[in-house]
């Protein structure tokens, strides 16, 4: 083996009070994190014809069923401004897809790595952040798909897209967040397995994923902020297609996402006691 | 010596009972929170509801740099408790345990995996997941896929593994973990019992080389000759700790002090089939005294005794096998053994009593199925995994250098060996 430090002491106690992140812990595991998403990359599109099609196929299908349903609707229509609509509905559904993706993934990953959870110790919130490093390959091979589509229509990015950084980061801050509640929950209450593709569906009827944000009467627009993806969304447009910037409701739903953030590794953490007994041997 | 490797102090596990049930429906919180203004009317609070179970209680004991423990106790003693916590997969209730050095805990061999990757793939992984490094693995890649044995087919999907390659390839990637403190659980009870020989010999090997180990297991052969000291724990609590001899003698001792096992009540044993007509109603297995016995010893004499209740009207069959703990059958006694036994058709209660002159199975695990036949082989009561016991070798007739849990198969005697003219 590689030279061994000298031996160090580690104490094992009643866990007490509130426990955030360990980071140096995490660094220290993060091999184990990449190979938990590798296997998921890996094992995702075994056994399919099309295989990793499938990443470009589904928001490429989802995007056409929408423009034959919405695309000419008046009020969609003045609503993103000269935007072609697929590329609207693309720039919308690719992150929403993401999310949609991590929430149920990480939602029931505790259950779906029961055995290793219960027969290895690592720290467990590695788990549901596998799943949403492993969604980031489909993430981004969708947004080579954008790209595609951007040159098709001559949509030339503009220096909004410097920004880029702040609806991603938004978007991971909020599928972690919601992640690590639902992670921890599900461990307890099957319920949120059931309940989980509702709250996709009607989560995504109340965000502006294929419909503009001006739907919404303006006085009202900042309560869409309170919802976090209503900003990611925003915040991608405004990036990529040069719509208007959201201001406050982009921050706005940095704020609500930071919360949740918090919160999810917080009631993580506590939970973390309890669910490994739950989940049994 | 100075610092102890594993320094356990005070450690409780508690567990509540009401917690047992795998997990909750969202329904039976809201219905506890609807009916919980009755219960307090009733007098009954939320509290008297859930029990407490100590699975651990005020564990206490240290254990050296390079000791070699083997952690002994009934079922439910807290043995896989303590390893569970030691390895931090939970949380203790109380207590402290300071670990010195690098610490890897092998709960059950192919941990985390997965059937669509390959066996090259699920090495990195698992080994990942037991806490090597990525240059560590592969480092030692093809140390394990040689140990494996399934080198050809490293590139297929474990799925197409026959459960044999699966284990093995399991077994290596753990076989191959360096760190100062190692705890292991069982996992010697996998794989044919060649496999398990060869874990056994890799066990020693990693015992001997300096490293501090915990094992637990039932199996006392195996225990006895890996482990330099033991700790036998007692209803959560530590009942005796020392060097191997002394530990076992003691806890051997007070099984058959409590007698818990002297004669066995089959008659609501659960896992039997058959008519029903007659029942095995009490069992109870003999060693080389005639007192009833848990362990046996290699080739020497032992009795199998049960007690029969009959109600049924035609002759019957009466036969015993041996198994081992994964179900492999070692041994089969029929009642035709004995010329001119013959227990026909029986009305009522008859103790039956099978007499063993050398016991020719090798060390391990076993249990008895005990079964009551009709004409046709038509079973009437079959009783399974009762009296589990276990065999040792035994000094007085193995013949070094060849001792007879070195052996393949099940069983083993004495073959008369000799030139004979060409």
């Amino acid at each position: 083996m590689i030279a061994e430090p000298e031996p160090t002491t580690r104490f094992i106690r009643p866990a007490r009070g509130l426990q955030f992140l360990d980071l140096g812990e995490m660094l220290h595991y993060r091999e184990l994190l990449a190979y938990l998403a590798l296997r998921d990359v890996q094992v995702r599109y075994k056994q399919t014809a099309i295989g990793v099609l499938w990443v470009v196929l589904q928001p490429a299908l989802l995007v056409g069923a929408f423009w034959v349903f919405f695309g000419r609707l008046s009020g969609i229509y003045e609503g993103i401004g000269g935007t072609p609509y697929p590329l609207f509905a693309l720039t919308g559904l690719l992150p929403w897809q993401y999310f949609a993706r991590v929430l149920s993934d990480s939602g029931s990953s505790l259950v779906t790595n029961q055995r290793l959870v219960t027969r290895v110790y690592f720290p467990r919130i590695i788990v549901p952040i596998s799943t949403a490093v492993a969604a980031l390959v489909d993430f981004a091979i969708g947004l080579l798909l954008l790209v595609v589509v951007m040159i098709w229509y001559g949509v030339a990015p503009r220096v909004a897209l410097l920004a880029l950084p702040l609806p991603l980061l938004l978007l991971l801050l909020t599928s972690l967040g919601f992640g690590f509640w639902l992670a921890a929950l599900n461990t307890e209450y099957r319920d949120v397995m059931y309940a989980m593709p509702f709250l996709v569906q009607f989560w995504m009827f109340v965000t502006p994923v294929v419909y503009p944000v001006t739907l919404v009467p303006e006085r009202y627009r900042w309560l869409l902020g309170l919802n976090p993806m209503a900003g990611v969304t925003e915040g991608f447009r405004w990036c990529l297609l040069g719509a208007p910037a959201p201001g406050s409701l982009l921050w706005t739903s940095f704020v609500v996402a930071s919360a949740v953030f918090m919160s999810g590794i917080a009631w993580f953490r506590s939970r973390e006691r309890v669910f490994v007994d739950m989940l049994g041997g | 010596m100075g610092t102890p490797a594993i320094s356990i102090k005070g450690i409780g596990k508690r567990y509540w009972l009401g917690g047992a049930v795998p997990y909750r429906a969202f329904r039976d919180t809201l219905a506890g929170a609807l009916s919980l203004p009755g219960r307090l009317l009733a007098g009954t609070g939320r509290q008297s509801r859930r029990e407490v179970f100590w699975a651990l209680r005020n564990a206490s004991f240290d254990v050296n740099p390079g000791e070699v423990v083997g952690l002994i106790g009934r079922n439910g003693a807290g043995k896989s408790t303590l390893l569970k916590i030691l390895s931090r997969i939970t949380d203790p209730t109380e207590g402290e345990i300071a670990l010195r050095g690098t610490v890897s805990s092998l709960l059950e061999v192919g941990t985390g995996f997965h059937p669509e990757l390959t066996g090259r793939e699920n090495i990195f992984l698992n080994g990942a997941i037991l806490g090597m490094r990525r240059d560590e693995i592969r480092f030692k890649f093809d140390e394990i896929v040689d140990f494996s044995g399934v080198a050809k087919f490293i590139d297929t999907p474990v799925k197409h593994y026959s459960s044999g390659m699966y284990t093995r390839l399991a077994f290596s990637v753990a076989a191959h973990l360096e760190t100062d403190i190692l705890l292991v659980d069982e996992v010697l009870a996998v794989g044919d019992a060649q496999f398990q020989r060869k874990c056994l010999g890799r066990m020693g090997e990693i015992a001997k080389g300096g490293r501090t180990v915990i094992f637990v297991s039932h199996n006392m052969a195996a225990l006895r000759s890996l482990c330099t000291h033991a700790v036998w724990l007692e209803g959560g609590t530590v009942a005796r700790t020392g060097t191997t001899d002394d530990v076992m003698a003691a806890y051997q001792d007070s099984i058959e002090e409590r007698g818990d096992f002297t004669s066995t009540d089959l008659s609501s044993w659960p896992n039997r089939y058959g008519s029903g007509e007659a029942r095995v109603v009490e069992a109870v297995l003999r060693g080389v005294d005639g007192q009833p016995a848990r362990v046996l010893r290699y080739l020497e004499p032992a009795v199998l005794e049960f007690t029969l209740d009959s109600q049924f009207p035609d002759e019957i069959t009466l036969s015993a096998i041996c198994m081992t703990r994964d179900g492999m059958k070692a041994l089969q006694l029929v009642h035709y053994d004995t010329p001119g036994f013959a227990p026909g058709v029986v009305f009522g209660r008859r103790k039956v009593r099978v007499g063993i002159s050398s016991l020719p199975l090798q060390c391990g695990e076993y249990m008895w199925a005990i079964g009551v036949h009709g004409p046709g082989q038509t079973p009437v009561d079959v009783v399974l995994e009762v009296l589990p016991f276990s065999v040792e070798e035994n000094p007085a007739r193995t013949l070094r250098p060849f001792p007879s849990h070195q052996r393949n198969g099940l069983c083993s005697l004495l073959a008369d060996w000799k030139f004979i003219e060409l």
